[in-house]
């Protein structure tokens, strides 16, 4: 079982992010617990939930990077979750055969009924995508929302990650990779999206989209403001007393 | 990446155990301890206890303890399953050799071959566990594993010449000998070990991990929670880096200098119970310095999952 599928899947589901339009509005990650902890598998558990300091188990965070500096810096809005990497080490370092990847479409998963808790497929993933859950003792992941884009009793516009569905900025995008006319895959050939930690080796199907240019004029000082009135008068008088 | 005192506990006393188990084969094939019932019961008896107490402890680290059996199932992919197939198959040759040894009077070469096998093949899984790990990059290099080999040998060797004591009659202070001469190899693989971790370049860095490297300098700005959460206590663990070099010097005094001085007077000493006492010693420092380095091989391990919150290089 964690053996990973000997070809690879003829569909590759996965997220395209991009790093451009995400304004950390925090709304991906706050429907995530919300879906998940409800969903496939144990809840989602926050210890203490309503004390000081609350720690917990979720799914996707949005982490804020500055990158750059002076004129050219910018802050980066970077959201995380499980990348269902090609060659995922967390699953085939699991002992148990609880972690898996799907032969259909690549999607890694973990049947927390075999899972043991030992918490090495967290070892052996570089992005830390997964957490193990304080209270049910089993580790937890993105399930690229299997429950929703496979429920039949869900409207066919509704059958996507709750991440996607619910970003007001159109900065996640769900499709399949391995098509090369899918709407996700002809934005990462548009936009170079690109592999976090492509040296590592996981080749990760989830991309990201690189912040277009910065549009302040490459850090040149911002030109004077105009006469405010040249041609004299009370105007002109203001600005004379002003200047 | 946090030390967890049940993984320290098991890789330190089963590894022992194990170097036990692989010295006392290797001396039942040399033909060098006699047959005796004693020498049988306290070398495999020991051996077998420090095995299982590690073991035990390993369990521990499980969350899901009533499902460990399912640990056995996936070893065609998984280090982990398959040190705990061959944890559990060496039992078998191990408990045949010590129940012919201690009742039976004599000690089958092919059972002690397969016991020494067996201890050595599940020591390599230890330590391929931490050696097949990309994101770790100070324990995915390729001495990690020679590291859990030569440090098990080594304090299997100290455990046997305690053990060998008055109670063996011996024609030379083999087990002394063999002590002296695994003890500096395998602090000196530790050596390499930790040098070429030092030096080597970052395998990532926050640029590569966010892929914003072209635009400049990155750095975390805003953390993705106000708290800790589990990836930052059992990844982001750097308490230690601080003392490092103190605890290197702390793991070679106790693992390496002590015990080795201590064995190579016991190996002369006068009295052969002034003799047991110092190699008492030696592997009470032999499993304390080996304990510290555990320790340290842990808290100062870095996983490339800190470049997303804060670290600039892993």
């Amino acid at each position: 079982m964690t053996m990973l599928p000997a070809a690879p899947s003829p569909r590759r589901l996965g997220l395209v992010i991009d790093l451009d339009t995400c304004v950390g509005c925090q709304a991906c990650v706050v429907v995530c617990k919300e879906w998940n902890t409800g969903g496939y598998g144990a809840p989602l558990a926050d210890e203490p939930a309503y004390g000081a300091g609350p720690s917990g188990t979720w799914l996707n965070r949005v982490h804020g990077f500055e990158a750059g500096s002076g004129a050219d810096g910018r802050m980066v809005h970077f959201p995380k979750s499980c990348l269902h990497c090609e060659n995922a080490h967390c699953v085939t370092v699991c002992p148990t055969g609880a972690s898996f990847k799907r032969a259909a479409d690549g999607i890694v998963l973990v049947d927390e009924d075999k899972c043991i808790g030992c918490g090495l497929c967290a070892w052996a993933c570089p992005y830390g995508a997964r957490e193990l859950d304080s209270q049910a003792g089993v580790m937890k992941k993105c399930t690229l929302c299997v429950d929703r884009i496979e429920a039949t009793d869900l409207p066919e516009s509704e059958r996507e990650p709750a991440c996607v569905r619910t970003c007001p900025a159109t900065a996640r995008h769900f499709g399949d990779l391995a098509d090369p006319d899918s709407k996700v895959s002809r934005l990462v050939a548009e936009r170079g999206g690109f592999d976090l930690m492509a040296e590592l080796g996981y080749r990760p199907t989830n991309k990201y989209l690189p912040p277009r240019p910065g549009r302040r004029g490459d850090g040149q000082p911002e030109a004077a403001l105009e006469d405010a009135s040249p041609n004299g008068g009370f105007l002109g008088w203001l600005d004379k007393v002003l200047s | 990446m946090q030390p967890a005192p049940s993984l320290l506990l098991f890789s330190t006393l089963s590894g022992a155990g194990y170097g036990l188990l692989f010295v006392l084969g290797l001396a039942v094939l040399l033909g060098i301890v006699p047959p005796a019932p004693l020498p049988g019961l306290l070398g495999l008896g020991t051996a077998l206890a420090l095995i299982t107490a590690g073991l035990v402890a390993s369990l521990g680290h499980l969350r899901r303890k009533e499902r460990a059996w399912r640990a056995v199932s996936q070893w065609r992919s998984s280090w982990l399953s398959r040190e705990g197939v061959a944890a559990l198959l060496t039992f078998l040759p191990a408990g045949l050799l010590a129940l012919f040894w201690v009742f039976g009077g004599r000690a089958p070469w092919p059972l002690a071959l397969l016991a020494a096998t067996g201890a050595a093949v599940t020591v390599v899984c230890t330590g391929m566990i931490y050696q097949s790990l990309p994101p770790i990059p100070r324990w995915h290099q390729p001495t990690t594993t020679p590291v859990y080999l030569c440090l098990a040998l080594a304090s299997g060797s100290v455990l046997a010449a305690l053990l060998a004591g008055p109670w063996v009659e011996l024609a030379i202070p083999a087990f002394h000998l063999l002590a002296l001469l695994t003890l500096p190899l395998a602090w000196a693989v530790k050596w390499w070990w930790w040098r070429s971790g030092d030096l080597a370049s970052p395998s990532a860095t926050i640029g590569t991990a966010t892929g914003l490297a072209p635009l400049g300098k990155v750095r975390l700005l805003e953390p993705p929670h106000t708290s800790s959460n589990y990836l930052m206590k059992e990844m982001g663990f750097r308490v230690a880096r601080k003392h490092a070099a103190r605890l290197r010097q702390i793991a070679l005094v106790l693992g390496l200098a002590v015990p080795w001085l201590l064995i190579l007077v016991a190996a002369w000493a006068p009295s052969p119970w002034f003799a047991v006492l110092l190699t008492a010693l030696a592997a009470a420092a032999t499993l304390t310095g080996t304990l510290v380095e555990r320790w340290l091989f842990f808290a100062e391990a870095k996983h490339t999952m800190s470049l997303y919150y804060g670290e600039q290089a892993a």
